[in-house]
């Protein structure tokens, strides 16, 4: 049973008692304590349910490597699911949930799982539930997902604010650490600009706890001096509760601030994570203490002898009372000492090594501590917690064992440095045999644009297990960072010494030679329940490389990514392929070193700022007025503006019959405008459109279509000519950055020599299209420039000034109507909109939306990229032909058209589509025609690319693609509706209304 | 006489370390050429030497901006953008290049305060370090989704520039990011 002693805990205050809720328990810790010390202090041993048997499971680590603790932390709008008690600052209130129980975390149903366990083997998913096929879906799935439940997602908004920040350093060093504050004493020494980053709420790490001397002093006050020095520094910046989460290319850190997380909902943003730009990236994680693989080494009381220590020494939390330390390294001895110092019994030490009379044993012993050597744990007793192990000799099959009565046990399997930071962006990895782990290998170092290394390593992630080699380790390659950033210093380590240890000695399965038996009860992957028995089925099967294993068994898979597996696992592979260590190799490591929030992601990018969002000068009166809006771009439009009762496609059929029958506005700002200008704009727009527009006159606007290279209809819309260098490219509203874009590309990449510039002047006027038979009547009124025919005529435009207004009128019309498009600056158009408005009262003016103008080009059989084209289409198809110069040598997409298959009598062409009955056709329905296809499917021959109600002509009117369309007028085709109706349609012109123009040139 | 209206009608929003607030509208020009070709007619028009790389020049109420190696930003009198642009026309006859007011398509941007650095390292990848960012210095980047280019004066105020339709975005994350605490990255 875990407790919390009368004495000791360096990081909490007995003064300050913090309640919170576990599983709906009222419990006390104190400030200082993370939710795991609470936990233990209040004697909770059993936090969890394991994943896939529903085992009980308790704490065993005391950091980010832990597995087991993992609880959904909060409440409503600022639930998480998975968060790690270990890592997790206790405060007033906070309630956590166990995820993985159901009905209770005393007693499980699924714990059944664990009876089953033995027909449960590796990849017993892709083996059990092949067959019956359909029981994947229906069975097996929703079973396995239920029964697997870890994390439940929120339910409500996340009621926090999260932030990104940009930081650009010399040297950013990453884990504080003894190595950490050391590499920065160096690098603040140096003159460099330093960030040090350290993702625990304290600075120093493990040193204080293990009780090293630095500089002829506790490390605690060395500790405590060098941040003194550092925080008086100014090219340093120091951050706690900040983890180092991933490194990039080119020097790019991400860096992960829990900023107030121990302190929720005092307005403070949650998270920052900071996009950090460093010359050189030292990385100071230190190591993390592997399990030994004994049977039940899984059972709650078992835990990493450094994480028990951490409880006893930071927290004042004994972990039992009655303690078995099981080692094959010395480090576990200092735990054996925190004990007896906390005043625990330790009844025996179980060393793997076959003697042992180094200091540290030594001591343990002098305190009468008995040390027994060449032995091993054959399993623990007890299921929901620790009542005892069995002993047994260290080479042998654990057939005979001898009880030892204890509540719980301390593990220690070696130390294994934490690589992740410095592999994430390539840093390759070498085996240690002394220290049977992999460390950093600095010959093979992450390289930046210059192929130079720009990621160092620095004390016990180097791979230095010495205090003194740790601090020697850190100055020098801190030096060796600080000089690749240009500030050269001398390196110059705090005094230490290398404590007299003896070798630790592998051990990968406790007793060596386990029975079957006891392999399957050794838990490597405590979070996914792999075991030594998995990773040997595995490889029996076949399984030889070490990527594939973990796919297949989950093993080092998902929250905890197997910090404290990988290693163990892998030498189980190894073992089991006859292979050596380093050949099987490791996992690849991939960012974040643990999970980050999504709202530290998403950072700004929420609610109003979630997407930037695009207004035109007149957004707000749309808005006013009651706008329905479409989305265009990133812009809104407003698709139709219905009145008070009014449905949308009553609002629209108004919004068309009164611009027809006498004037209609229309917002067209959002239409893009870019200049093309140079000696050489007109055989730019030459190569640009598929017909000739260099011969276009100023004063002159001529419609035009563009293409891609592969021939294909990129994007329309009206040039103006404005003089002889300079043309006025409309383009579609959605397409005007990408076009300018590909004018870019052109002239940056292909032709570099031609003198051409373009210049997106989409926003520096707002556009109003006065649309309608009274359209110049309206202008003639506000007056200022002469809109006649003569003055002006179609497809010609003019400059002046408008009822005072600077403005650009074109002579345009998209929907067959008499029409003028006049641009003004966009500070003015809202002006200009009001006035339009007011003037034209006495023709009922009436400001109409996207919908409507869709509805009106439809009727004139007018194309809108975007419904006729689909990225497949070539301006031939849609019967334009007339839109491509045959005088031309070339444009863009010119030679694509004419391969064969553009060319082909079998393409499908546009033609209008008439309804047998008058209705809407279904928007992308297909025609059907006779048999079916080498699938098994129906042949069609053709589809409904635009569909509407006209007002206009009082029926549904549709333009589509059909084979040999144009050849068959007067045909009727069979449409199939997704409900698999049949709606008949005959071929007709794709011009409705008005065939001549008459309307428009007026 | 012109009654161009910014988009925001001058909004603003002070945050504990920084404020936020719309500038009038103000005269932008964007000329492209070779910039050494342009550099006369510029000085001429604008009193403005030529800015260098990554750079803004000042003088009087005009100034210039460098925004690519063929591209420059000149700042004027919104009163005037239109002789400005005319004046660039005539003096650069028979120098390949494009000169057009961009006023229009702009808002414009008054941050200011001492963690008026720190409102921008939240939204520009950009080291705002007073050793690598002062007067005299521009950048063009990215304000969190969209483009924008600032520039800081003597005081410490920032300008910053972007696109007309998405300065309410950019308002509101430049007030969301001044609506903190100092970081205490940056001086």
């Amino acid at each position: 049973m875990s407790k919390r002693l009368e004495q000791g805990g360096r990081l909490i205050d007995r003064a300050k008692p913090l309640g919170f809720v576990f599983d709906s328990n009222r419990l006390e810790g104190y400030a200082g304590d993370t939710l795991a010390s609470a936990l233990l202090g209040a004697g909770t041993t059993l936090v969890n349910r394991s994943y896939k048997y529903h085992r009980p499971r308790g704490i065993v680590a005391s950091g980010a490597e832990e597995p087991n603790a993992l609880v959904g932390l909060g409440q409503g709008a600022r639930f998480e699911p998975d968060q790690r008690a270990t890592t997790t600052e206790l405060f007033d209130g906070l309630t956590a949930m166990p995820q993985n129980a159901w009905p209770s975390l005393g007693f499980d149903a699924m714990a059944v799982n664990g009876w089953m366990s033995a027909f449960m083997p590796a990849g017993f998913y892709y083996k059990t539930f092949l067959w019956p096929r359909a029981f994947w879906k229906h069975v097996y799935e929703p079973v396995i997902r239920s029964a697997a439940a870890s994390g439940r997602p929120p339910q409500e908004p996340d009621a926090d604010r999260y932030e990104h920040f940009h930081a650009f350093v010399d040297v950013l060093i990453l884990g504080g650490g003894i190595a950490g504050l050391q590499a920065a004493l160096t690098a603040g020494q140096s003159g460099a600009r330093v960030l040090l980053l350290e993702q625990t709420p304290h600075w120093g790490g493990r040193a204080p706890v293990d009780g090293y001397e630095i500089d002829g002093k506790p490390a605690e006050r060395w500790i405590a001096e060098t941040l003194a020095t550092l925080e008086a520094m100014e090219n340093v910046t120091l951050r706690t509760r900040t983890m180092g989460a991933g490194v990039f290319d080119h020097g790019y850190a991400l860096g992960y601030e829990r900023v107030s997380d121990h302190m929720p909902g005092d307005g403070a943003i949650r998270h920052r994570l900071w996009k950090i730009r460093a010359k050189q990236i030292v990385t100071a994680t230190g190591a993390i203490e592997r399990p030994l693989s004994f049977a039940g080494n899984d059972v709650p009381g078992v835990m990493l002898a450094s994480a028990m220590r951490d409880y006893v020494v930071n927290y004042g939390v004994a972990p039992g009372e009655k303690v078995v330390v099981v080692t094959n390294n010395d480090d576990a001895y200092r735990t054996v000492l925190a004990l007896i110092d906390a005043g625990l019994e330790v009844p025996i030490v179980v060393d793997a090594r076959d003697r042992n009379d180094g200091p540290l044993a030594r001591e343990a012993m002098r305190r009468g501590v008995a040390v027994e050597c060449g032995a091993a744990i054959m399993k623990v007793k007890g299921k929901k917690r620790v009542e005892g192990v069995m002993l047994c000799r260290a080479n042998g099959t654990g057939g005979a064992g001898a009880p030892v009565k204890c509540d719980a046990v301390a593990m220690s399997g070696g130390w294994s440095p934490v690589v992740h930071l410095w592999s994430h962006c390539g840093g390759k990895l070498t085996w240690s045999d002394e220290n049977a782990h992999f460390y950093p290998d600095p010959s093979r170092a992450p390289t930046g644009a210059d192929g130079k290394p720009f990621v160092t390593t620095a004390g016990a992630a180097s791979g230095a297990m010495g205090t003194g080699s740790v601090l020697t380790d850190a100055a020098s390659n801190a030096a060796e960072a600080c000089g690749a950033a240009g500030y050269a210093v001398t390196a110059s380590a705090a005094q230490a010494v290398d404590a007299e240890e003896v070798p630790m000695k592998p051990v990968w399965v406790m007793p060596e030679q386990a029975l079957p038996e006891l392999r399957a009860k050794m838990f490597l992957d405590f979070q996914n329940d792999v075991k030594v028995a998995d990773i040997q089925l595995a490889a029996k099967e076949g399984y030889e490389s070490v990527e594939l294993t973990k796919r297949y068994t989950t093993l080092g898979m998902a929250n905890d990514q197997g910090k404290l597996s990988n290693i163990n696992g892998l030498a189980i592979l190894a073992d089991s392929l006859n292979a050596e260590i380093p050949q099987v190799g490791t996992t690849t490591f991939r960012p974040p070193y643990q999970p980050i929030s999504f709202g530290s992601i998403a950072g700004e990018a929420r609610g109003a700022t979630f997407q930037p969002l695009r207004r035109t000068p007149m957004h707000e009166w749309h808005e006013r007025n009651g706008a329905y809006w479409e989305p265009v771009g990133h812009w809104r439009r407003p698709y139709c503006y219905p009145k008070q009762g009014e449905s949308h496609d009553e609002a629209v059929a108004r919004e068309v019959l009164a611009t027809r029958n006498s004037l209609g506005l229309l917002d067209a700002s959002t239409l893009g405008k870019i200049i093309v200008k140079g000696p050489d704009a007109g055989r730019f727009v030459d190569m640009l459109y598929t017909n000739k527009m260099s011969t276009l006159k100023p004063g002159k606007c001529r419609y035009g279509l563009m293409c891609n290279e592969n021939g294909f209809l990129s994007d329309d819309g009206v040039v103006a000519r404005i003089d002889a260098e300079t043309f006025l490219c409309h383009t579609t509203s959605g397409g005007a950055d990408r076009i300018h874009g590909w004018m870019e590309d052109w002239l940056q990449c292909e032709w570099w020599d031609w003198k051409v510039y373009v210049a997106n002047v989409t926003e520096q006027s707002g556009q109003i299209a006065v649309v309608g038979p009274n359209a110049r009547r309206l202008l003639e009124k506000l007056g200022g420039m002469d809109v006649s025919k003569e003055a002006l005529p179609f497809m010609g435009w003019a400059e002046g000034e408008l009822d005072g207004i600077k403005a650009r009128i074109y002579r345009i019309s998209f929907s067959g109507e008499l029409s003028y498009e006049i641009a003004v600056p966009a500070g003015e158009a809202m002006a200009l909109w009001s006035k339009l408005l007011s003037a034209g009262r006495e023709w009922s003016i009436t400001p109409y939306g996207t919908e409507a103008l869709h509805i009106m080009r439809a009727e004139k059989g007018f194309i809108m990229i975007g419904d006729e084209t689909d990225g497949t289409v070539i301006p031939q198809d849609l019967g334009l032909g007339w839109a491509i110069s045959k005088k031309k040598d070339d444009y863009l997409g010119k030679r694509a058209q004419e391969r064969t298959h553009m060319v082909s009598p079998d393409r499908w062409k546009l033609v209008g589509l008439e309804t047998l009955d008058g209705s809407v056709l279904p928007d992308g329905a297909y025609a059907v025609g006779e048999g079916n296809n080498a699938n098994g499917q129906r042949n069609t021959v053709g589809r409904v690319t635009s569909t509407y109600l006209s007002p206009t002509l009082g029926k549904g009117i549709a333009m589509g693609l059909v084979h040999h369309g144009p050849d068959r007028m007067g045909e009727v085709l069979r449409f199939v509706a997704t409900d698999e109706s049949v709606v008949e349609a005959r071929i007709v012109s794709p011009v409705f209304f008005d065939p001549e123009g008459e309307k428009q040139d007026v | 006489m012109s009654e161009a209206v910014t988009a925001l009608g001058g909004a603003s929003s002070a945050g504990p370390v920084a404020q936020v607030e719309e500038r009038t509208i103000q005269g932008m020009v964007t000329l492209r050429g070779t910039l050494s070709e342009l550099a006369p007619a510029v000085e001429a028009v604008t009193g403005c030497a030529m800015s260098g790389t990554r750079g803004i020049e000042h003088a009087g109420d005009a100034a210039v901006g460098w925004m690519s190696p063929d591209e420059l930003l000149l700042l004027v009198p919104y009163a005037q953008t239109g002789e400005i642009v005319a004046a660039l026309e005539e003096k650069l006859a028979g120098v390949h290049h494009l000169a057009v007011d961009v006023s229009d398509a702009r808002a414009s941007f008054r941050l200011e305060g001492p963690g008026a650095r720190e409102v921008l390292a939240r939204l520009c990848p950009v080291d705002l370090s007073p050793a690598a960012f002062g007067p005299g210095d521009l950048r063009r980047t990215r304000l969190a989704q969209v483009p924008a280019a600032f520039w800081i004066d003597e005081a410490g105020a920032f300008t910053l520039v972007c696109f007309r339709s998405v300065a309410r975005y950019a308002f509101d994350c430049l007030a969301e990011a001044a609506s903190g605490e100092a970081v205490g990255f940056l001086a």
